[in-house]
């Protein structure tokens, strides 16, 4: 075991868990933040995606002890953030989400991409949104709400 | 008679002395006296390490990187992106952290990343390109980033992803993974013989 002073949303937050232990882990056990969700745990679907460092990260595959002093961002706090807020609000006048346990994973990466190119093509979003599978088939709806979210950025939003 | 025993034994002395200078002269500069026949045993070494899987799935010819020692395409759709380190929302460093992850089988390493496209060593249909041509490319200093013989010594010495390619750390199931056919002495001592020969390659 082992301490770790992490800074997550904003706030500093300490555990004390085994070096080995993956973030996703550490957020929803440790720090009861289960809005990330635990998909595959092989990096293969993208529901666990967070921030870290601004990248996001497959938070199942990533050990507690890498993360370092890079801040960590995960869908409660995903709001806060003004490309964020359009995302979560395109998400919701779009009316994406069906049983949504894919969608928090879906919405930063969304978020990832759209914080780098604010007015993304078809490309990009099938480049970017590859990697988060949605069991629904919510894709055509995602596909909207990012569109929709981009239009609503200001230019140099990110 | 005597005399010309005398005269014999000066000339053989002489010619004596001339090999054994020339002998000496040229194992002064052995160092740089690797043949070119040596020199491409030697490229070859290097072709055999380049090749092997954990070296040539990310100097892929594609879109995508490959993992595996079957070198399969990489899992959940990643792409090379626009400076081969994926896209936003997907990028490399999104799972591979500085170091190895072994308690989830993740790799990594420093700037983990793709090699560029002018440093593919297969072709599109995924199929390791000829010894000629890798050493081709690897030689071609307007394809890679302008490194001459010691620089690309240099890269193979020191590069952290080359050297990872011999930690390349635990697969998922807790196995280590497949190192290259030769250490990374060995592969540093035949890249060193390939660049004291002048760097030949072979000729097809």
């Amino acid at each position: 075991m082992a301490t770790y002073q992490l800074t997550v949303n904003g706030e500093r937050r300490e555990v004390n868990v085994d070096p080995s232990t993956p973030l996703l882990w550490v957020l929803r056990e440790d720090l009861k933040l289960t809005g990330t969700k635990f998909g595959c745990g092989i990096s293969a679907c993208g529901a666990c995606t967070v921030h870290v460092g601004g990248i996001a990260t497959r938070s199942c595959v990533v050990p507690v002890s890498h993360v370092g002093d890079r801040p960590i961002v995960t869908i409660e706090a995903v709001a806060g953030d003004p490309v964020g807020r359009a995302v979560q609000d395109a998400w919701v006048a779009e009316d994406v989400v069906q049983c949504g346990y894919c969608q928090s994973g879906q919405i930063m990466a969304a978020v990832a991409l759209l914080k780098h190119t604010p007015r993304p093509t078809e490309q990009n979003i099938e480049e970017s949104m590859g990697g988060n599978l949605c069991r629904c088939g919510t894709y055509p709806r995602i596909r909207a709400a990012i569109k929709s979210a981009a239009a609503q950025l200001p230019k140099g939003a990110a | 008679m005597p005399r010309i025993r005398a005269g014999l034994l000066v000339s053989a002395t002489i010619i004596a002395v001339a090999w054994i200078a020339s002998v000496g002269f040229a194992n002064a500069g052995s160092a740089d006296a690797t043949t070119t026949a040596q020199g491409l045993a030697a490229w070859e070494q290097v072709y055999s390490v380049l090749t092997s899987p954990r070296c040539i799935n990310c100097h892929t010819a594609t879109n995508y990187p490959q993992q595996g020692d079957e070198r399969r395409r990489h899992v959940a759709n990643i792409v090379r992106g626009p400076e081969g380190k994926g896209v936003p929302g997907l990028n490399c460093g999104g799972c591979h952290q500085e170091t190895n992850a072994d308690s989830t089988g993740v790799p990594g390493g420093h700037n983990w990343h793709l090699a560029p496209l002018s440093m593919r060593w297969q072709d599109t249909n995924d199929r390791a390109l000829s010894s000629a041509e890798v050493c081709r490319a690897v030689t071609d200093r307007r394809r890679n980033n302008n490194l001459d013989g010691p620089g690309l010594l240099k890269h193979h010495e020191e590069e952290p992803l080359v050297k990872w390619a011999w930690d390349p750390g635990r697969r998922p199931d807790g196995t280590t993974r497949t190192l290259p056919p030769l250490t990374h002495e060995e592969f540093v001592a035949a890249t060193r013989r390939w660049v004291q020969a002048g760097t030949p390659c072979p000729g097809k």
